[in-house]
């Protein structure tokens, strides 16, 4: 199989898989939309907060440790992208390959270790 | 933290908001204000938390009652010493029985009242009975607040059978204004003493049920040990008591301390934690179910024969047959339900040992029928007060662990 | 111009496995919030609902309208394009992973061989994932548009939470990967015709508990249900969706259960292979081989839906009778426990493989 010819063939059906998924969602939405009753008044719209008033917006600054792990995340999800063509070709690329991704792991280690000796992994 | 927003005047559409008013050292400090109540589920009636938090970490916690504030105490004033024990019912409305004995012995004690033998062992059979109840909804809402929600069907189950024993002797199964100044409302029914004979084989292996449920659950140990911690002295300095309290190891035990009803002639043991914490509160109380049992079980054992109205004929209510066919009888009845009688001059405070705590009632009397004055320690109130130094530091899932484990009702914590 | 023939064959490959597949995932969204609404009473001593029609039966049908006919309340304060777009990209990101799952090898209908599939994608498992990871914006997009302080804590738990547990997630992907030398899962299925890939000692094991946990955690499920943790974050992100918005967050939710356990059955229980009592060790034994014979005899789309179900009622089954971690617990587990234990279980695996012992 050339790259040119399997595409189409099977990703067309993702494609209007994909397609029918957004159609019925907003079939739903439209539907809904049609018989649904429409009643808004000042106190419906407000945001919930537990009973009272809201008293300030919820778009604020928030905690440094969303963005660390994000960034945590960012790293070994990429060592994960390269690990997956890794693990399909290790049938013919044996000890070499194993070598190679061994010191790849490694010094992710080394990054994950002062990561945590940092206290990065840590939420207090 | 001030400006709640709570003010009719400002809008809701966000111009005035509490950040844009904060200096910047404010806005350094807390990073979000987020308001739990009083329409939260986590919050067991309609308490109110104001908490700012620093990321997942609670920096500070603002407890606001008041909610359900009935104006209670005053309402007493205006009303009978009689007519105030269903009210007492509407304090702590999970175990009304132990607030009616509560009153109900603040009462005797001012009037200087002699109860027979009989009846002070049916309230304690009933008193213990609530205690159950009251702590199996402890238990259930303990644990669906931090997850585990089988449990909570399942102590509601059991809860049942305990109400059911309860509609049997007094006609109702919550708010039951049973216990009577002088006495009770009634005597048991003859099957009820079977029945509860069966119930205390049932619970127990029931109790163990949850105990293995829980208490062996990894998740439900990590969720519980070394939060929410309180030391004896800082539990004895914020007035904690009941279970909260025996948690930190501080054996006081109103039962024990002074005997009410017949707690001088039953055995049972106060059970006592060490760490403090939310695990050591749950044992104390699984283990204070444990006793419960027992002193209903010795209760059963030595219930005596006799009358279960005072012998003193001021304040012993007849019983319905005599009203009907005495007219004399109809006259007392008629005094005592209309305005009640003269009671001596002073003040007392008799606190019991209600399942949340200690249940305090400081009646004045001016020497009418109606009390000059009442105050209620409510055990709630007290131990919402002790939330901010439980969960400052921990974070924003501990804060339901917390109000959890203080068993708190709101009936009572507002009044 | 495309003649008659093309367009029936369109039509027959790819047109029926999608209205196919599609009334599939539908039916089973709905039907699944009933069934752990059943699952859930019975292990807590109640008979959950049972008014409408038999034991409840046409509970989804009546859910499904209430969801239509209910007033989709949008904040004033919440961003209306976010806020709308949020449950869209959540349900179709659920709904474009199905594509790439083969429910059962080639067979033959009417005398036509049928794919039970509707894309055999060479790159199947890594498209999945990749899906899942866009869903994630889905979450946190509800959280932050909400302008709730609820939602947004239950938006942001719920993403770091999502990416936390993916990478485990794809360690043991990866691990499976490697034991079958392709990200295509019915070549990864196949791979399982001699042994699943579960009890390949010691990796197999290991790594299913790896996606286990992981994939209870991705779909925000007890005890990793955080982000929605009722008790303290009321609904977490979508405190503030009502009607039909609601519904598709709700209807999304058990799409990606079903993905998770369809993967989980796919990749470490032999997808749609029998289950069979020792093949090698006692099958020619008469009464265990009469066993073996019959269980190979039911067809195999029914054994994948019978884990796939299996998956979902265990995780109901641990819904009933864990409590819920708190953060920084949720946090330590992905970061400080699953990882290493991924990495190393994918090591050992590229070691076994080298040395010839898999």
């Amino acid at each position: 199989m050339t790259p040119g010819s399997y595409l189409p063939g099977h990703f067309l059906p993702v494609a209007i898989f994909l397609f029918v998924g957004i159609a019925v969602g907003v079939g739903m939405l439209v539907f809904s939309r049609l018989v649904s009753p429409r009643r808004p008044y000042r106190e419906k719209l407000m945001t919930y907060e537990s009973g009272i008033t809201p008293f300030s917006d919820a778009h604020q600054k928030f905690s440094i440790r969303y963005y660390i792990i994000a960034m945590l995340f960012l790293i070994f999800d990429i060592e994960a992208v390269f690990l997956y063509p890794w693990a399909v070709a290790y049938d013919r690329i044996g000890l070499y390959g194993l070598v190679e991704m061994v010191i790849f792991i490694i010094i992710l280690l080394v990054g994950y270790v002062y990561a945590w000796k940092k206290g990065a992994l840590e939420w207090e | 933290m001030t400006d709640d927003g709570y003010s009719l005047t400002s809008s809701i559409y966000g111009e005035k908001m509490s950040l844009t008013n904060a200096t910047e050292k404010e806005i350094v400090q807390k990073e979000m204000t987020i308001n739990m109540g009083p329409q939260h589920p986590a919050t067991h009636g309609v308490l109110r938390l104001v908490v700012d938090l620093q990321g997942e970490t609670v920096v500070g916690i603002d407890p606001r009652p008041g909610y359900l504030h009935r104006g209670i105490e005053k309402w007493m004033e205006s009303r009978t010493y009689h007519q105030i024990i269903p009210i007492t019912d509407r304090l702590e409305y999970i175990t009304c029985m132990n607030n009616n004995l509560g009153w109900v012995v603040a009462v005797e004690k001012l009037a200087g009242i002699v109860v027979p033998e009989r009846a002070q062992f049916i309230r304690m059979l009933m008193a213990e009975l609530t205690r159950l109840s009251g702590h199996l909804v402890w238990l259930g809402t303990h644990a669906l607040d931090i997850g585990a929600m089988t449990v909570c069907m399942y102590t509601l189950r059991e809860r049942e059978l305990i109400l059911d024993l309860t509609e049997t002797v007094t006609g109702a199964r919550q708010t039951v204004s049973y216990v009577r100044i002088g006495g009770l409302r009634n005597d048991v029914p003859r099957d009820f003493l079977d029945k509860c004979r069966e119930f205390t084989e049932i619970f127990p292996k029931k109790l163990e049920d949850y105990d293995t449920l829980i208490r062996q659950n990894r998740i439900w140990l990590k969720r519980t040990k070394g939060i929410g911690k309180f030391s004896a002295e800082d539990a004895i300095n914020y007035g904690l008591t009941g279970a909260t309290l025996r948690g930190s190891g501080v054996n006081y035990d109103l039962r024990k301390v002074e005997p009410y009803a017949a707690y001088d002639k039953v055995e049972f043991d106060v059970p006592l934690g060490t760490e403090g914490d939310v695990y050591a509160r749950y044992i104390v109380r699984i283990n204070e179910m444990r006793q419960s049992v027992r002193i209903i079980k010795q209760c059963l054992d030595m219930l005596p024969e006799g009358p279960i109205m005072t012998a003193d004929p001021r304040y012993a209510v007849p019983d319905k047959a005599t009203v009907m066919t005495n007219m004399e009888a109809l006259a007392h009845q008629f005094v005592l339900m209309s305005k009640w009688v003269n009671m001596p001059k002073g003040e007392v405070y008799v606190a019991t040992e209600a399942p949340k705590g200690e249940l305090g009632f400081f009646i004045v009397s001016d020497g009418s029928g109606r009390p000059y004055r009442v105050k209620i320690r409510a055990p709630s109130f007290v131990h919402v007060g002790a939330l901010p130094k439980m969960v400052t530091g921990h974070m924003v899932s501990d804060v339901i662990a917390c109000i959890g484990t203080i068993d708190i009702v709101l009936g009572e914590c507002d009044r | 111009m495309p003649d008659m023939q093309q367009i029936i064959n369109f039509i027959i490959t790819i047109g029926i496995p999608v209205v196919v597949l599609l009334s599939f995932i539908l039916a089973n969204a709905m039907y699944l919030q009933l069934m752990e609404r059943k699952v859930l009473a019975h292990m807590q001593s109640r008979l959950g609902p049972m008014r409408t029609g038999w034991h409840g039966l046409l509970q989804p049908v009546a859910d499904a309208v209430k969801f239509m006919f209910k007033e989709d309340i949008i904040p004033a304060k919440a961003d209306k394009w976010v806020f709308s777009l949020a449950p869209l990209i959540f349900l179709v990101m659920a709904f474009g992973a199905f594509v790439a799952i083969p429910f059962g090898p080639d067979t033959v209908i009417f005398g036509r061989t049928v794919h039970l599939w509707v894309s055999n994608l060479n790159i199947g498992v890594l498209y999945i994932v990749a899906l899942a990871g866009i869903g994630t914006y889905g979450v946190i997009m509800a959280g932050w548009a909400s302008n709730n302080k609820y939602s947004l804590m239950g938006g942001f738990r719920s993403a770091a939470q999502m990416i936390s547990y993916e990478i485990p997630m794809a360690f043991a992907i990866v691990t499976v990967a490697l034991m079958a030398g392709s990200l295509n899962l019915t070549e990864i299925v196949q791979a399982q015709s001699q042994k699943w890939f579960i009890i390949v000692f010691p990796v197999g094991p290991v790594a299913f508990f790896l996606y286990l946990i992981a994939g209870v955690a991705e779909t925000n499920r007890a005890p990793f249900d955080l982000p929605e943790a009722e008790s303290e974050l009321v609904a977490g992100y979508f405190t503030e969706y009502s009607g039909i918005r609601f519904g598709i967050f709700y209807m999304a939710e058990y799409m990606n259960m079903m993905i998770v356990s369809l993967l989980a059955s796919i990749m470490f229980l032999g997808g749609w292979m029998p289950v069979q009592i020792f093949p090698k060790l006692l099958g020619g034994i008469p009464p265990i081989s009469w066993i073996n014979t019959a269980l190979a005899a039911i067809p195999p789309t029914l054994w994948l839906l019978a884990k796939l179900y299996f998956f979902i009622f265990f995780y109901m089954w641990i819904r009933a009778t864990l409590p819920r971690y708190r953060y920084d617990q949720l946090m330590t587990i992905a970061w400080k426990i699953l990882l290493p234990i991924s990495l190393g279980t994918l090591l050992v695996a590229a070691f076994m493989k080298q040395a010839g012992w898999m």
